[in-house]
């Protein structure tokens, strides 16, 4: 049977529950939400006179009703040590989703620790050190101890650059202002770690260095441009899986025509009509069909192009454009570089260096550089070249009245872990400069996002551009200490089969050495565990709110809180920071990560100086927090561009709303921020003036991948699914989660499946010439033959095991140019018999 | 099984008995004011037995209007030819649920070409033959599905409800 909870009534919230301000945690958009609790043996009642809602719950709610929430937007928690009843709702007066929740946000309360409902009990509780051949409890001194003495030991024998770190560095789930400023200050200021990764790619760098480079911040509109905007640009996104409730509440209405009233008003003197949608995307998804069952099929493009072909398909696209002149001249003229730069001497093979790997110059010369008919690009793309004309007309031929179109354009994961990263993200935005669509209403050319943002750290200029490829260095048995914050690299890195299969080995060293030494001193461990780090050991300290899968291969575990188990801030993809406040204890004895990482230095202090090193030692001092706001005063306040205006009272008063950074002063006690980037034509760089990018076409760009096409029958295109969270870290102990999705999805045709000999629910295995990974095979008739789509991340099959080591230049992995064989390998399990495996298209 | 009861009697005696020393002691402290008595109040909401319709009112794959367990809690029988998940009557095959979409409210529609209910508001889909689980959507829950009981003459009650539905924070009002 599917799963049902058997709920037939919950608590009612009383009138004087207490309310505090959430912003989900779990993706970039940072849902506006309510957090209600109040004492276990209390309750409401329906009289609105009764309830916090002020709304009579004795009779049927309507469509859209404040006064509803779901059985998984309850739970009971722990506050201040005492059971207390939890409810977390969707806010209809956050501007952001309007009372949307999505099928992540709304199991917030759910994907809590319950000791009462037996939630999340997979939550760390303590500390844990691997001891007697297993994982012990222990307390945070003895932990910290621990990782302080081998760490030091380790960096003073052999330097900074034996400490391996991979962190988040991002908001909202894991990270946020308090935690990427305590991890940041750690490393960055009082060491300088050089060989450090993020917890999605094995390097310490951009997603987006292309724009950034060219001037071009790219979280630079505001979510309410997906309203105004004449076309929307989705590319390699599928912002109804992703971005769920930016989609259904700010791009639909433009669809629908229901934002027209809006337009006019704030656009008034040009003529509107409701959007086109223009999808780049090999795969047909279910924001393709809800943007056809909304608009029309006639006002939805969708560009199918082959895999990887991009970055061609947007310079046709960019060289159409120009040539019909359908480009802002006065924008390009006042706001970018007037003067050609010389082509760097390996072009168009090579950049300047490999720390630049594109050519930056004005806009008439990377119109040349980017040159490309349609006819061409159409061969390649496998489109249709009277399609790429449609495009381009949708995007810049101008309205009524030679009025210029506005277009907002949004990516993501499909060109940012694709091929050539750095110039098919520089080739989309040469289109939104030539267009003048930056920094105007209805515009934009915006990284969509995963994680919300809220990053503040002490300089990493001293990383390097290119950074080290730390999966690589880690491989080839560099790095003694491994740091692990909030990152599972088993189930999210490239390369990984190998990855884990070294990783596991050089960690056992070290285990090996730890038990051998059982029952000596605290040197004598110490001493134990670095002769084995000398031997080719990898000394692994977890910092992680569970025990994930890298985590088995740890020595100390140290257990981290959560967003409301700790205030946490952070930032959506419209910059619109909030805070999100602690309305619940964190599991036992875990902590923020910032004061993990603040008790790590003050161990690290401690150590130094006992080991005679007092200057060394000073370098760790100024971590004397002793809450989560102490280290968003250190950090953001004193740091962060507008920090200053910012403190938790504030945001506290500003709700679910916030402020879109960066704040620029205060009206009273209220943060005024920027609802849009550029709108001055003055763009990040030098001088002010944006760049375009000279970006012509070399193929499969990343090593290993045209060999890899060629050779394999089907292309393994991978990412995110709407029901789970990142890499389900929570949603594999959520029965909801787990019913529906036992084993990730792999899409395909069923012709293919048929081929095969591979039914519905099938676990298949996945594997190439780096790897092996298994997936249940899901029938997809709009699949096209030969292209698979599986889900990312899934606990019970890795797709990057089959991913291979390429990178670009500045160390982008290209996840999603994948090709593998498919062979059954058991029939459907008992666990998925019960599943529907029909289409996820809206049929309307 | 039959020992699994007697140890559930056992632990009610135990109960009443601790209870009956509670009163006692109650009785004893003259000057106590007087403790208010605990309401009663069963853990689950009482669900009517409710006739929606005959067998005879079905037709495979064309769904059947009704309303349960009230007038303001529309549903749809459905015949689906084929035994499936919760399904009830002769065939297995009968199933009910409600039409309201547990994400936000807005009322379903029903494809009869795959025989899955759509939500126009914010495109989440259910499958009938899955025991309403969401094919894909926003809800966090499946697909709220009646309990039924088919009489010998062919007429068909629901019973209960196997979730929460939307807009009521107790399925009975």
């Amino acid at each position: 049977m599917a799963y049902k909870r058997q709920t037939d009534r919950l608590p009612i919230p009383p009138a004087d529950a207490k309310v505090q301000t959430v912003s989900c945690h779990y993706c970039i958009v940072g849902c506006g939400y309510k957090a209600y609790s109040w004492p276990a043996t209390k309750q409401g009642g329906t009289a609105a006179s009764e309830n916090a809602f002020g709304i009579d719950l004795g009779k049927q709610q309507d469509a859209n009703a404040d006064g509803w929430f779901a059985p998984s937007m309850y739970n009971m928690v722990k506050q201040d040590g005492k059971d207390r009843h939890l409810v977390i709702k969707p806010d209809v007066n956050c501007v952001v989703n309007s009372g949307l929740g999505s099928i992540r946000g709304g199991r917030m309360a759910e994907n809590q620790y319950s000791t009462a409902r037996g939630t999340q009990l997979q939550r760390l509780t303590d500390p844990l050190v691997w001891r007697y051949g297993t994982w012990q409890p222990t307390g945070w001194d003895d932990a910290l101890d621990l990782v302080a003495r081998v760490t030091a030991q380790v960096i003073t024998d052999k330097g900074e650059d034996e400490l391996v770190v991979s962190m988040f560095d991002h908001g909202g789930s894991a990270g946020g202002y308090e935690n990427t400023w305590g991890t940041g200050k750690l490393y960055f200021d009082s060491m300088k770690i050089k060989n450090v990764r993020i917890h999605n790619r094995p390097a310490y760098n951009s997603e987006v260095h292309a724009t950034r480079d060219m001037g071009v911040g790219e979280l630079n509109n505001a979510y309410e441009d997906a309203e105004l905007a004449d076309t929307l640009v989705a590319v390699g996104c599928n912002p109804l899986e992703t971005q769920s409730n930016y989609f259904l509440n700010h791009w639909i209405p433009n669809l629908r025509g229901t934002s027209l009233d809006k337009k006019k008003k704030m656009i008034p003197g040009e003529e509107h009509a409701p959007a086109k949608i223009i999808f780049i995307d090999p795969r047909r998804t279910v924001s393709v069909a809800a943007a056809e069952a909304e608009a029309g099929k006639e006002n939805v493009l969708h560009l199918a192009l082959n895999s990887g072909t991009d970055l061609l398909l947007l310079n046709a696209i960019f060289t159409y454009i120009a040539d019909k002149g359908w480009v802002d001249s006065e924008f390009i003229a006042n706001s970018t570089i007037k003067k050609a730069v010389a082509r760097p001497a390996l072009y168009p093979a090579r950049g300047v260096a490999d720390s630049n790997p594109g050519h930056l110059t004005n806009f008439k010369a990377a119109v040349e550089g980017c040159r490309v008919s349609v006819e061409e690009a159409a061969k390649i793309t496998g489109l249709a070249a009277a399609d790429i004309v449609k495009a381009a007309e949708w995007i810049a031929k101008p309205k009524a009245g030679g009025k210029r179109r506005r277009v907002m354009t949004g990516y993501e994961k499909g060109i940012i872990w694709g091929n050539d990263n750095y110039r098919t993200n520089g080739a989309l935005v040469n289109i939104s400069l030539a267009t003048g669509n930056v920094g105007r209403l209805g515009g934009g050319c915006v990284r969509l996002g995963g994680h919300q943002e809220g990053y503040v750290r002490p300089s990493d200029a001293h990383v390097g551009r290119p950074a080290t490829y730390v999966d690589q260095l880690l491989m080839s048995g560099k790095g003694g200490v491994h740091h692990i914050w909030a990152c599972d690299h088993y189930k999210t890195t490239l390369n990984a089969s190998k990855f884990k299969r070294i990783h596991k080995q050089r960690a056992d060293k070290v285990k090996d050495a730890i038990d051998a030494a059982a029952g000596g001193t605290r040197d004598e461990l110490v001493s134990a565990i670095v002769s084995a780090i000398r031997e080719g050991g990898l000394f692994v300290v977890n910092m992680d709110i569970k025990h994930s899968q890298i985590g088995q291969n740890a020595h100390v575990i140290l257990p981290g809180a959560q967003a409301g188990e700790m205030h946490l801030t952070s930032m959506n993809g419209e910059r619109r920071m909030r805070i999100t406040e602690k309305y619940m204890d964190p599991p036992g004895s875990s902590r923020p990560d910032c004061l993990i990482a603040a008790g790590i230095a003050q161990n690290m202090e401690r150590v130094l100086r006992e080991m005679g090193k007092d200057n060394y030692a000073d370098q760790f001092k100024g971590y004397d927090w002793k809450t989560e706001e102490d280290a968003f005063e250190d950090g953001y306040r004193k740091n962060a561009g507008g920090g200053e205006f910012v403190t938790y009272d504030r945001l506290r008063a500003m709700g679910t709303n916030g402020f879109q950074e960066p704040a620029t002063g205060l009206k009273g006690e209220t943060i005024i921020g920027t609802s849009r980037l550029y709108t001055d034509g003055v763009f990040s760089s030098e001088n002010g003036k944006a760049k375009f990018i000279d970006a012509p076409w070399r193929g499969l760009q990343a090593k290993g991948k045209q060999q890899q096409k060629d050779r394999y029958p089907f292309l393994i295109n991978n990412g995110r699914t709407n029901l789970a969270w990142q890499n389900m870290f929570l949603d594999e102990d959520n029965e909801f989660v787990m019913d529906r999705a036992p084993y990730p999805a792999i899409e395909m045709h069923p012709d293919d499946m048929a081929k095969l000999g591979v039914k519905a629910g099938d676990l298949v295995e996945v594997y190439n010439n780096v790897g092996a990974t298994q997936a249940m095979a899901y029938p997809t008739p709009s699949a096209k033959k030969g292209e698979t789509f599986m889900q990312f991340g899934h606990p019970k099959g890795a797709h990057g095991n089959v991913v291979n080591a390429g990178v670009n230049e500045l160390i982008l992995p290209n996840y999603k140019q994948t090709w593998a064989s498919i062979r059954k390998l058991a029939d459907a399990p008992a666990t998925v018999k019960h599943l529907t495996f029909k289409s996820k298209e809206y049929m309307a | 099984m039959k020992r699994c009861n007697n140890l559930v009697d056992a632990g009610r005696r135990q109960f009443l008995q601790g209870g009956a020393m509670a009163t006692a002691g109650v009785a004893a402290a003259v000057m106590v004011p007087t403790q208010a008595k605990a309401a009663t109040a069963k853990a689950r909401v009482e669900y009517p037995s409710n006739r929606l319709g005959n067998i005879s009112d079905l037709v495979e794959n064309e769904p059947f209007d009704v309303s349960y367990p009230d007038e303001d809690a529309p549903g749809v029988l459905l015949k689906l030819g084929a035994a499936v998940q919760g399904g009830a009557g002769p065939a297995s095959d009968i199933v009910g649920f409600t039409t309201v979409c547990p994400h936000k409210g807005y009322p379903l529609n029903y494809s009869d070409s795959d025989r899955s209910f759509s939500c126009p508001g914010h495109y989440s889909r259910f499958d009938p033959e899955a025991g309403g689980q969401q094919i894909h959507g926003q809800a966090t829950s499946n697909l709220p599905q009646y309990i039924l009981r088919i009489d010998a003459k062919g007429d068909i009650y629901a019973e209960g409800i196997d979730e929460l539905l939307y807009g009521r924070l107790s399925n009975t009002l």
